[in-house]
């Protein structure tokens, strides 16, 4: 598998303050990855440079051609960030502005359980609601990837899980990759394939631990507390004067199975 | 005020149908009570007639007027020139404004100008206005145009520079070109502050109108009023003052149901406490 997104040796200051120090990450087909770490330590700032929306940093950013037209990477902010003029349907076709595609739009918002709810305005909807038109709008572009920015920190916890469990479905079914940006433990590893662990000042890529579990997944299985903990421990650790330096990344070793929901893929 | 508020709230809840019409009538009984106040004050002699027409005489001059087609004569004059320089500023502060929005180096540029030609009051541009343009169509046209040309540039660019940095980023994303991110986002987004600025144009454009009339017409309401004063006739004058409040209700509620219908989207506080 070739990789669709490619950060390489990214370094980003913002005035003097370094943020992010020699950091490289690759994306590819079909593939979740969730970048996690604490808040502050650049990682929406990695997502804004691969969404092509931060241009000044040091590095290189290589796309698979797909992704470099308008709407090929799909993009998924904290906030719905709707235009409020529009209606629901509009803005789930933004991109084509009146051309838009008119039943590609309603099978959107049927696919994020929106359907019939396309004449209706924002300002109507719940915060879950809006960001499902969010979703529908990101994937309405029919995109590679999708870069997911803390898409679901402003909800509560059930309509969050909910949400999890829409995007999952989503890429799986429109064969989406997912960069996932979050602070949340329990939601990268609940979603990823791997997880990118950034920390210190300036952050780097601390570890990776691979996520060996196949979908659907269990919220309550064992192996994932046990990476939760792994991955506890290593932000812990790189809050630390020491700091921990990039060679020790390494994959997580295969866990045995203390729960037999879980299913090593 | 309460019993009569009373009064018409249970009319209201006796004839739902009627309900909105009735409590919009609450608005009229101010100054009903002040016109039967002031016809019976002229009439018993308290007020000097000379000077302080009964509302029945000014209703009486309205009707001459109309009859002699004067009226209309005054009032499409005034009209003409109202929406034509309304428009006129309005246009060119919706491209200026913009521009300016968009621009920081235009902004650099134009904006200490407009702050000081703002400075000036409008009416110092008349005499001007005079010399350079005769006591023609234009001067009058000028004035309005002037004075509707800073609320809404004032207005709109304020409303650009309060855009929410994250839906211009949602522009970005799709890769908007400047033209349609101001088509798409800058001008939708800065549409409330714009009617705010388009009614206060609008009214100064009334204002702008009875000056430039006073001065050199020979049509108009302005120029009625003039009249009214230099024949004195109280009665003409309060009925041009009448037309001209008339005018400009009726021209700012045609604007406010164009606002209330373009910002329908708008998730905004809408006042409290009204119920009835």
């Amino acid at each position: 598998m070739s990789a669709l997104l490619k950060l390489q040796n990214i370094h980003k200051a913002f005035a003097d303050v370094r943020v992010l120090e020699d950091v490289s990450l690759s994306l590819a087909a079909g593939e979740v990855v969730g970048l996690l770490g604490p808040s502050g330590c650049g990682k929406s700032t990695l997502l804004r440079i691969a969404a092509g929306l931060d241009q000044d940093y040091h590095g290189g950013l290589q796309l698979d051609p797909l992704l470099t037209f308008a709407g090929g990477r799909g993009v998924v902010f904290q906030e719905p960030r709707l235009m409020p003029w529009l209606s629901v349907a509009q803005n789930v076709g933004f991109a084509d502005g009146r051309g838009a595609d008119g039943s590609w739009v309603e099978q959107l918002l049927r696919d994020v359980g929106l359907q019939g709810r396309g004449a209706a305005l924002p300002k109507h909807l719940s915060g879950g609601q809006a960001q499902r038109v969010a979703i529908a709008r990101a994937l309405y572009g029919k995109p590679q990837v999708l870069l997911l920015d803390e898409p679901f920190s402003a909800v509560d916890a059930f309509t969050r899980m909910k949400l999890q469990d829409l995007v999952v479905d989503l890429a799986a079914r429109y064969e989406v990759a997912v960069l996932l940006v979050t602070h949340d433990l329990d939601e990268a590893f609940y979603l990823s394939d791997r997880v990118l662990i950034l920390g210190g000042t300036p952050s780097r890529l601390q570890r990776e631990l691979a996520v060996p579990l196949v979908r659907p997944r269990d919220r309550r299985c064992a192996e994932l507390a046990h990476l939760r903990g792994e991955a506890l421990t290593e932000l812990f650790q790189s809050k630390g004067p020491a700091g921990i330096s990039s060679d020790s990344t390494g994959l997580l070793s295969p866990l045995q199975l203390s729960d037999d929901r879980c299913l090593t893929k | 005020m309460s019993a009569l508020n009373l009064v018409i709230v249970r009319w209201a809840e006796r004839l739902p149908g009627w309900r909105p019409m009735l409590t919009d009538l609450r608005g009229w009984v101010v100054p009903l009570l002040l016109l039967a106040l002031l016809e019976t004050f002229v009439r018993s002699g308290v007020l000097p007639a000379h000077q302080m027409p009964a509302p029945s005489q000014v209703a009486q001059t309205l009707y001459g007027l109309a009859q002699s087609g004067e009226l209309w004569r005054h009032l499409s004059a005034s009209l003409a020139r109202v929406s034509a320089g309304f428009t006129i500023g309005a246009v060119l502060a919706l491209v200026i404004g913009t521009w300016v929005g968009l621009s920081r180096r235009a902004e650099a540029y134009l904006e200490p100008t407009f702050q000081a030609l703002r400075a000036i009051p409008s009416l110092a541009w008349v005499p001007l206005l005079l010399l350079w343009l005769g006591i023609d169509e234009t001067p009058k046209i000028v004035l309005i145009a002037l004075g509707a040309f800073f609320p809404v540039y004032l207005a709109l660019l304020a409303g650009i520079r309060n855009i929410d940095r994250k839906l211009v980023e949602v522009g970005r994303l799709y890769g908007l070109s400047p033209l349609a991110l101001v088509r798409r986002i800058l001008l939708p987004a800065a549409l409330p502050n714009l009617f705010t600025g388009l009614r206060g144009a609008l009214s100064l454009s009334w204002m702008f109108l009875v000056a430039a009339e006073l001065i050199a017409a020979t049509r108009g309401l302005g120029y009625l009023l003039s009249d009214g004063r230099e024949t004195s006739r109280p009665d003409l004058v309060i009925a041009a003052i009448l037309l001209l409040a008339l005018l400009g209700k009726l021209s700012d509620s045609l604007l406010k149901a164009w606002e209330t219908r373009a910002l329908r989207w708008r998730d905004s506080y809408q006042g409290g406490e009204d119920g009835a």
